[in-house]
């Protein structure tokens, strides 16, 4: 596992960043046991800004926290790069995350007790390593954070809170970046203001990102969209609008209900 | 409210384990010493009362013996002619005449049996013609002691030493070693014995020369025929009684020993509890954290019981349920553990030969009854705050999902508070330090100190823990959220700090203490005493001048002189003083005190040397003359040659052995000083031990024993404090395992996403230790500081007393105590740093 710091990529070169092959994911035993993704395989390219959609325990979650390395897999291969993650120690795991992988969550993604500057530059204060000044001023003035560096997140806006916390992803020049709900628990003005940043990460700065959501309007953001029912990918959809997306979910879950 | 407050208990079981077992350990300290002192008194009381069972009547020196025997003329003459009277009274069964003293026994390796304190002599009476049986010490082997030379052993001390009838064993009442041969051994309910002491029994003429004086008995007891009462026969008695003796029945001596025995563990009672309710005080803080921490977590759920339509009052009641509920569960918990501790304590008592009576062990009513109430009072004090901020809790607080922090106001206002209390608190110490009430002013100004720190811990907890920030900073990320955790509720640290602040505030002030007092005390004893060696009894019983003879026919033996004490009524003083004759030649070179005025030349005849205090008090300079009367009653008169600086070592008056001797009735000394040719050496030590027998109940000691036994008294006595302190500091460790453990659960998705965002399992347990060892050392250093001033101002105190006091900073006890902290830090951290490690990241993240 390098431990070096890939450079944004410019435009999608239709480099893979991430691979599931027949990712398999199964909780529980006996009767209890659900299979939460079964026999998956995705690729998420560079530069390229994925979300993920599907209703309530089609295990949507489930695949980007195995893709994350925060869960483990049951069967089949994921990777970042060129790193298998089944198999990987907690330790590996923890580093690959810690230098490889950008995090955005629904809530609690900033410590309350650091600054926002501080909070930013976490990742690479837990890696021991300095920030690359140039790199860490331009993010900030992107998520337009750069008067409010030494406030504590407390005063902070949710808005404000969730674009320290893109800042944060953004700022370690992470391979890749995993949202999960980045915009749940935002109004839709300070959600889109996140997503518009999201965009731009991968438009302007060679971001990869791949974003868990059941909004349509958030997905709608994306390049492409992915839809999972029963643990499997149901459909991939590219340049997808609001209403495309919504309207295929109707049809998923008219489909879902005659079925 | 009760099955809400149940169900709550019930919920939070884990929560409220450390809790509890806080108040468990402090009932328990309760409990154990309750059920310990009543099994001990009950035991020697059952003792003393089986080794009073044949006396009805005992004829002893009159009660305030001391008294008497110390005043000139002479103790009361109980002789045979008193023992024939008493015995031939009609009602008399039986008479029977007691001698006994201070008998050392050596073991076959040569040493002393038993501690020294409980090794005891006695006559073995064999009735009036000699040749019947003493009913008190039934034989079991050989036969009893029936001349010079010959002694019985109980039987307890047969079997630890492993001596048989016909073997020699040496003993020594007064001196002197004597070699005797064993002709019997014997069983007796005589409680010296029964709580681990040896008894020797010689026949009653040897006894009498060696503990009384020829024909002279120490105690005479009356059994009384069958059908008079103790009472009949006392009356009987008291016209025969000579005038310094009194007769005493077997109630009133069972009921005086009675009253010993309890006033001896009541003393030991207090003491224990003393250190119970300093753990108890500390479970305070404990229990206080706990329920504020289950108030905040329950907030919304209080704040919907007030929006349905419940009362403040029954907000708090319902939470003083839950800690009545807590106080009962440990209260009986502490109470079955503090029996198992007595048992255990009674067992690790005659482990180390402090042998107790047999007996089961006595657990009262009233015993459980005070463990459940102390825990029940203690957890529902601890828990009234909190009870009360739950109820102020706003019914909007269930709508909302932040509750308004304490303002900043309520802050200002405490530490004004905190700051008055410490001010005042710290000045009355310096204050009390020269004043006569200096104990009372002292306390009550460490009392304010002690609280005013209390009040003070959160906002100090800031300043002092960034102290520590340079080398947290050592640990990168997780150092700096380690010192930032700490200081985040300031409330919680600062109890939990106290907690362990207590202790080490009581444990450094002692330490401080007793290392002064110990060295104030070794550097006088140097200073006073010149002589190479100090000879004395084991446990300080006076010695047969022979032994200074002895001493003084050795090769290399420059000057001995004994010290030798002799009651006597000095000018128209109406008590009785005591006059110290010493060998006048010798000892200049033995002892060297200040002298203000002459010096010990020409003591001799009626010259005496006195200290400034006699001389003050009596108005004496040098040249004067004063009267005294002798034991012996004779009067004399005194010229003073000499006037010292008197000091813990040496006062009063000293005079010549010569002059003293003829006055005194039994001449004997307390202690013999020795100046050798070579000074001090081994060689020269054991030559003297040799010349004396090796007697192992002898000890010769050069200024560096004596500054060892010293030390060594003083290391005792604070290893036995350490250990009652332990406990106080063993509860302070369950109060950081319990602001940890709510630490990670409260922050359970900060570490979580921490986890999640790269920081690994190492780096999270560490991050959790920093933060437990910044908080231990916190109120470890808190602890220390205020230590170090308590047992600085106690020490100033005693400089007006001590001459050679000196402030000593045992610096090397003071970073172990912090080495300590850091300790208890580390420990209470295993825990939650290993919870907080293997939290599931993706449930912590998600948990709400």
């Amino acid at each position: 596992m390098s431990s070096t710091v890939a450079a944004p990529h410019t435009a999608s070169t239709g480099a893979v960043a991430a691979q599931a092959r027949d990712l398999t994911k199964v909780y529980g035993e006996g009767e209890t046991r659900v299979v939460a993704l079964d026999h998956v395989s995705v690729d998420f390219r560079q530069a390229e800004f994925t979300a993920i959609m599907g209703p309530s325990g089609s295990g949507k979650s489930t695949l980007m926290h195995c893709m994350a390395g925060l869960d483990s897999i049951s069967a089949g291969s994921a990777r970042i790069g060129d790193t298998e993650l089944a198999g990987l120690k907690d330790k590996k795991l923890t580093q690959l995350r810690r230098d490889r992988i950008g995090f955005i969550f629904q809530a609690f993604n900033l410590l309350p007790t650091l600054s926002a500057l501080e909070n930013i530059t976490l990742p690479m204060s837990i890696a021991g390593r300095k920030p690359d000044k140039p790199w860490l001023d331009r993010v900030v003035s992107t998520v337009g954070l750069a008067d409010r560096l030494r406030h504590r997140p407390g005063q902070l806006s949710g808005g404000q809170q969730q674009r320290v916390a893109v800042a944060r992803a953004l700022a370690a020049r992470p391979e890749i970046i995993f949202g999960d709900e980045p915009t749940g628990n935002l109004d839709s003005r300070a959600g889109a203001e996140i997503l518009g940043f999201l965009r731009n990460s991968v438009r302007e700065l060679g971001q990869t990102v791949v974003m868990v959501t059941h909004d349509p309007v958030a997905a709608a953001y994306a390049d492409r969209v992915i839809f999972l029912a029963d643990g499997r990918i149901v459909d991939d959809m590219p340049e997808p609008t609001a209403e495309r997306v919504l309207e295929h979910m109707k049809r998923f879950d008219a489909k879902g209900r005659t079925s | 409210m009760l099955r809400t407050a149940l169900r709550n208990v019930l919920a939070h079981k884990a929560r409220l384990l450390m809790t509890t077992l806080a108040v468990l350990l402090g009932v328990a300290f309760v409990s154990g010493t309750l059920v310990f002192t009543s099994t001990i008194s009950e035991a020697f009381q059952r003792s003393s009362e089986r080794s009073l069972s044949h006396v009805d009547i005992a004829i002893q020196p009159d009660g305030d013996s001391e008294a008497a025997e110390a005043a000139p003329g002479g103790a009361a003459n109980l002789d045979q002619a008193l023992l024939d009277e008493v015995g031939a009274l009609p009602n008399v069964a039986e008479a029977i005449g007691d001698v006994s003293g201070f008998a050392a026994l050596a073991d076959t390796e040569g040493d002393l049996v038993g501690s020294g304190w409980d090794t005891r002599g006695a006559n073995y009476y064999a009735g009036q013609g000699g040749t019947g049986t003493d009913s008190r010490y039934p034989m079991t082997e050989g036969r009893a002691p029936g001349a010079a030379g010959e002694i019985a052993i109980d039987a307890h001390t047969a079997e630890r030493t492993g001596y048989q009838v016909g073997d020699t064993a040496r003993v020594s009442v007064d001196g002197p070693v004597r070699e005797e041969t064993i002709t019997g051994v014997f069983t007796t309910e005589e409680g010296s014995v029964a709580a681990g002491g040896s008894l020797v029994l010689y026949d009653t003429a040897t006894a009498q020369e060696l503990f009384a004086k020829p024909g002279e008995y120490t105690r005479i007891t009356l059994a009384a025929a069958d059908g008079t009462s103790q009472t009949q026969l006392d009356e009987a008695v008291q016209p025969l009684l000579p005038a310094d003796a009194e007769a005493l029945t077997g109630q009133q001596l069972a009921d005086d020993q009675a009253e010993m025995i309890e006033s001896q563990t009541s003393g030991m009672r207090t003491g224990l509890l003393a250190f119970a309710g300093i753990s108890l005080f500390v479970g305070i803080f404990i229990i206080a954290n706990t329920f504020t921490m289950l108030v905040a977590q329950r907030t919304k759920e209080l704040a919907l019981l007030r929006a349905v339509g419940a009362s403040r009052r029954q907000v708090t009641r319902s939470v003083l349920v839950e800690a009545l509920l807590v106080g009962c569960v440990a209260g009986l918990a502490g109470f079955a553990a503090g029996v198992g501790i007595a048992a255990g304590l009674r067992a690790l008592m005659e482990s180390i030969e402090f042998t107790i009576p047999e007996g089961p062990l006595v657990v009262s009513g009233s015993t459980v009854l005070a463990s459940v109430l102390v825990a029940v009072v203690v957890t529902m004090l601890a828990a009234y705050l909190p009870a009360r901020r739950a109820a102020k809790i706003p019914p909007v607080a269930a709508m909302n999902s932040v509750h308004a922090a304490p303002t900043t106001r309520g802050l200002l206002v405490r530490n004004t508070i905190g700051a008055l209390f410490a001010a005042a608190g710290a000045a009355l110490v310096v204050a009390g330090i020269n004043r006569d009430d200096s104990g009372a002013t002292m306390g009550l100004g460490a009392g304010l100190l002690v609280i005013g720190v209390f009040v003070l811990t959160p906002l100090l907890s800031r300043p002092v823990i960034a102290l520590a920030s340079p080398l947290l900073r050592i640990f990168g990320v997780s150092g700096k959220l380690a010192r930032l955790n700490a200081v985040r509720n300031p409330r919680r640290t600062a109890a939990t700090a106290s907690a362990l602040m207590i202790g080490l505030t009581l444990i450094t002030g002692l330490t401080v203490i007793a290392g002064t007092l110990s060295q104030a005390i070794e550097r006088m004893a140097a200073q006073a005493i010149s002589s190479d060696y100090v000879v004395s009894m084991a446990n300080f019983a006076p010695l047969n001048p022979e032994v200074a003879e002895t001493l003084a026919e050795q090769p290399g033996v420059t000057g001995v002189s004994g010290l030798r004490a002799s009651p006597a009524l000095v000018a128209d003083r109406t008590d009785s003083d005591s006059l110290t004759g010493v060998n006048g030649e010798a000892i200049d070179r033995l002892v060297t005190p200040d002298f203000t005025a002459g010096s010990f030349d020409g003591l001799s005849g009626d010259n005496a040397v006195i200290d400034t205090a006699t001389a003050d008090d009596l108005g004496l300079t040098l040249g004067d003359s004063f009267d005294v009367t002798f034991e012996d009653g004779q009067p004399g008169r005194l010229t003073v040659t000499g006037i010292y600086e008197d000091s813990e070592v040496m006062r009063g008056i000293l005079l010549d052995d010569a002059t003293l001797d003829p006055h005194m009735e039994r001449i004997q000394d307390f202690q013999v000083m020795v100046a050798t040719e070579s000074g001090t050496s081994d060689e020269t030590k054991q030559a003297l031990e040799a010349a004396l027998g090796d007697n192992p109940a002898i000890l010769v000691q050069d200024e560096a024993d004596i500054a060892e036994d010293i030390a060594y008294i003083f290391t005792l006595m604070l290893n036995m404090l350490y250990g009652l302190l332990a406990m106080a500091v063993i509860v302070a460790v369950l109060g950081v395992i319990n602001t940890l453990a709510m630490s990670v659960f409260e922050r359970r998705q900060e570490i979580g996403m921490l986890r999640a965002i790269g920081l690994d399992r190492r780096s999270t347990k560490r991050m959790v230790r920093l933060e437990s060892i910044v908080i231990a050392l916190f109120g470890g250093v808190l602890g220390v500081g205020l230590g170090v001033f308590f047992g600085w101002a106690v020490g100033e105190m005693m400089r007006g007393s001590l001459a050679t006091y000196e402030l000593v900073l045992p610096w090397d006890r003071i970073a172990v105590f912090l080495a300590l902290a850091g300790l208890v830090g580390v420990l209470a951290a295993l825990w939650p740093a290993r919870r907080a490690a293997r939290l599931n990241m993706l449930d912590s993240i998600k948990a709400d």
